[in-house]
């Protein structure tokens, strides 16, 4: 079952077209890679799903049912989480905090609840923060519960942000680059991640990414992306083979995947 | 011989006696001399040493009440300068309030709002106007004046008037960002004082910039509520009620999102925060402390008019904001009172005593001079100290400390009664 689907999905910034005619499904469960060379369209591509970006033109079903239109905070409650290629943590607060905000939208509490602390708000909220303190454990990140976000390195930022996005319990989460700025070892643990978590949590995955290592490795599905238009797409072996997306990473790209 | 005087303060039988003897000798220095604005400070410094004591939250907190309760009052009892002394307390108090009010908008949410004063007028009118017969200028039914016993009614019809004004600016103003906020919410403050002072035509609404006076005191059980001592009580009460609700507020899921929304608006709203409704709760919550106190300083002051609201009044709740650190709670309060106390009682204590001196021809100072005058002057250079020493003001915010190892206990008996057998709790592991 597919759980997306984008059809001629369309984003023009005046004279410019990031996104042109882009359709795709994702089936549900599966973790779908989106590549493509800088500016090619693929950050527009997600921002145009959550609701960031409205699309010029085209559709995107979720589950069956139309999120074009939806602000950003519907999208989320829909279902569907993200990172930012550009990290985007609460910076000021606490590591944990930032996971809670994620839970924001599953947390009931009113008004009248917070002020009289009624135990229903209280049990609430003790609960969200062993499912808070459960989530850093899952990405090793427990030891800096009290920590301010930005106070963390580079590589735990990214593994907050994405544990973040997971709290808000979505079916699809869409990673922006997950992997920039990490050395080697930390990719490796990512990428180990990625893959465990599609099935603990019972979400699907799209990610963007550059590490060609990692996007072998771990996608069913590959999008390729080169202004703005889709040039490809396929599992692994296809996509490595395929000669528009040799054209299109010409380069240092290219020779790392025919090195594979 | 420093490193065992400190360790000698660290402990907290030292500290404890040195307190004790601290608050006994400004008390009763407070209440056996005729005037002494200096032992009255020292006495309320007490509350901000207790602040930094080395004790339990709660026997803090029990201090601070019987300093508030029965200390402070009953020691300023003592000359005739009580009622002074009790009016510059109400006032900090009034002006607490109206800075954690703010403090939501501009220190939790991150929205410069430059028009807060408004509120704050929307609340004294709204108890004024019915508490004089303005109301039956426009009323059509009723009898007007209202009697005082309505003025607790009217606490919380002032805190909702000024919920409501709070959001009707916001719906507008908020499309904006930034120093663009800034710029709007100043106009839409004097916008709404421009109002009251023209509301006394086609119908006399607000009687114009002749403002409104002889508003019915409050009336408790019979009791007519005029002096200021009877005043610190109320304000006391509803300032506690205020702190408290900030607390919960700030360490709550609205809180968190207030500030996740001050962080990044973009991240916040990928996490399902709506940006408006949570904005707009921010100006709503803000205002409506600003509002209740508004009806209390109207009905304290029995006399209102518009030059009460103005652009500086607003400039001086965003000082103690930023004086006190922005987004901290301890800081907003801090901030309060010492710019109140400030202008009330060391600008004008000053300026009497130089009028004294220039009196008696010992020095001369051009009337432009005068301490009380230089206001502006001084908020300007605290600023400029502040922002270049001390960003983050004299008490900067502190993120909630979570207990971690009772999170983990509580996650781990939670793990063994939910599944037993089942492998979630290992962990990515390299
Ligand atoms: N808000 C915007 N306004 C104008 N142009 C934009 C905007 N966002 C992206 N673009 C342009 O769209 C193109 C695709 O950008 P992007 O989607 O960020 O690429 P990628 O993520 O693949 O590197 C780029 O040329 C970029 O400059
Ligand atoms: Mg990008």
């Amino acid at each position: 079952m597919n759980i997306l689907e984008v059809s001629n999905l369309t984003k023009k910034f005046g004279g410019l077209t990031a996104n042109s005619n882009i359709s795709m499904a994702v089936k549900q469960g599966s973790i779908t890679a989106v590549i493509g060379p800088n500016g090619a369209g693929k950050t527009t591509f997600f921002n145009m799903i959550t609701g960031v970006y409205q699309p010029t033109e085209g559709e995107i079903l979720l589950e069956g049912k139309s999120i074009v239109g939806l602000k950003p905070d519907q999208v989320a409650k829909r279902g569907i989480s993200r990172t930012f290629q550009n990290i985007r943590l609460f910076g000021e607060m606490t590591v944990i905090e930032n996971v809670l905000v994620g839970m924001h939208t599953h947390l009931r509490g009113n008004l009248l609840g917070i002020f009289l602390n009624l135990p229903n708000t209280r049990k609430e909220e003790s609960e969200a923060e062993v499912e808070a303190y459960r989530l850093l454990e899952y990405f090793n990140l427990e030891p800096f519960i009290n920590e301010k976000a930005s106070s963390l390195s580079y590589g735990n930022q990214r593994k907050l942000e994405i544990a973040r996005a997971l709290a808000t319990k979505p079916k699809l989460l869409l990673l922006d680059e997950p992997a920039a700025g990490m050395n080697p070892r930390e990719t490796r643990e990512l990428t180990e991640v990625i893959q465990r978590m599609g099935k603990e949590f019972n979400v699907t995955v799209i990610l963007i990414e550059h590490d060609m290592k990692l996007v072998m490795e771990i996608s069913e599905h590959i999008v390729v992306l080169d202004h703005g238009e889709k040039i490809a797409e396929g599992n692994p072996d296809e996509i490595r083979s395929n000669p528009k997306v040799i054209e299109a990473y010409l380069g240092k790209a290219a020779l790392e995947l025919e090195k594979r | 011989m420093k490193e065992k005087l400190s360790m000698l303060l660290q402990k907290k039988s030292v500290q404890i006696t040195l307190f004790t003897l601290f608050i006994i000798v400004t008390s009763s220095a407070l209440y056996f001399s005729q005037k002494s604005v200096v032992s009255f400070l020292l006495l309320l410094s007490s509350l901000l040493i207790l602040y930094y004591m080395n004790l339990k939250v709660v026997t803090k907190w029990l201090i601070a009440l019987g300093l508030l309760f029965i200390l402070i009052p009953f020691a300023s009892s003592g000359g005739p300068a009580f009622h002074s002394y009790m009016e510059v307390a109400t006032m900090v108090g009034i002006y607490i309030a109206m800075a954690l009010g703010l403090n939501i908008v501009v220190g939790m949410a991150g929205l410069l709002d430059l028009g807060f004063v408004a509120f704050f007028a929307v609340g004294a009118y709204s108890y004024s106007i019915f508490a004089t017969s303005q109301a039956s200028n426009f009323m059509p039914f009723g009898e007007y004046p209202l009697s005082g016993s309505t003025f607790w009614g009217f606490l919380i019809i002032g805190g909702i008037m000024a919920a409501i004004a709070g959001v009707l600016i916001g719906v507008p103003v908020l499309r904006v960002k930034g120093d663009y906020l800034a710029i709007v919410t100043l106009a839409f403050g004097e916008i709404i004082r421009i109002i009251f002072n023209n509301l006394d035509r086609p119908i006399n609404f607000t009687n114009g910039a002749m403002g409104i006076a002889s508003i019915t005191p409050p009336n408790l059980f019979g009791l007519e509520i005029i002096y200021p001592n009877q005043y610190y009580f109320i304000v006391l009460f509803i300032l506690l009620f205020t702190i408290f609700a900030v607390n919960r507020l700030e360490h709550s899921k609205i809180g968190r999102a207030w500030k996740a929304v001050r962080e990044n608006e973009i991240a916040a709203q990928a996490m399902g925060i709506p940006l408006v409704k949570t904005k707009l709760l921010a100006f709503a919550l803000g205002a409506s402390f600003s509002g209740i106190m508004g009806v209390v300083f109207a009905a304290k002051q029995q006399f209102i008019d518009p030059t009460s609201f103005t652009l500086l009044e607003s400039f001086t709740i965003l000082v103690m904001v930023v004086l006190g650190g922005m987004g901290s709670v301890p800081g907003a309060i801090l901030g309060a009172a010492l710019v109140t106390i400030l202008n009330l009682q060391v600008l004008t204590e000053l300026t009497n005593w130089l009028n004294q001196l220039s009196l008696q021809g010992v020095i001369t100072i051009p009337d432009a001079l005068t301490p009380a005058k230089l206001q502006r002057f001084i908020f300007g250079v605290l600023l400029v100290i502040f922002a270049i020493y001390r960003t983050k003001g004299l008490i900067p915010a502190k993120n909630k400390k979570f207990d971690v190892e009772q999170i983990k206990e509580r996650a781990q008996k939670k793990a063994a009664i939910s599944n037993i057998g089942s492998n979630d709790t290992d962990r990515v592991q390299a």
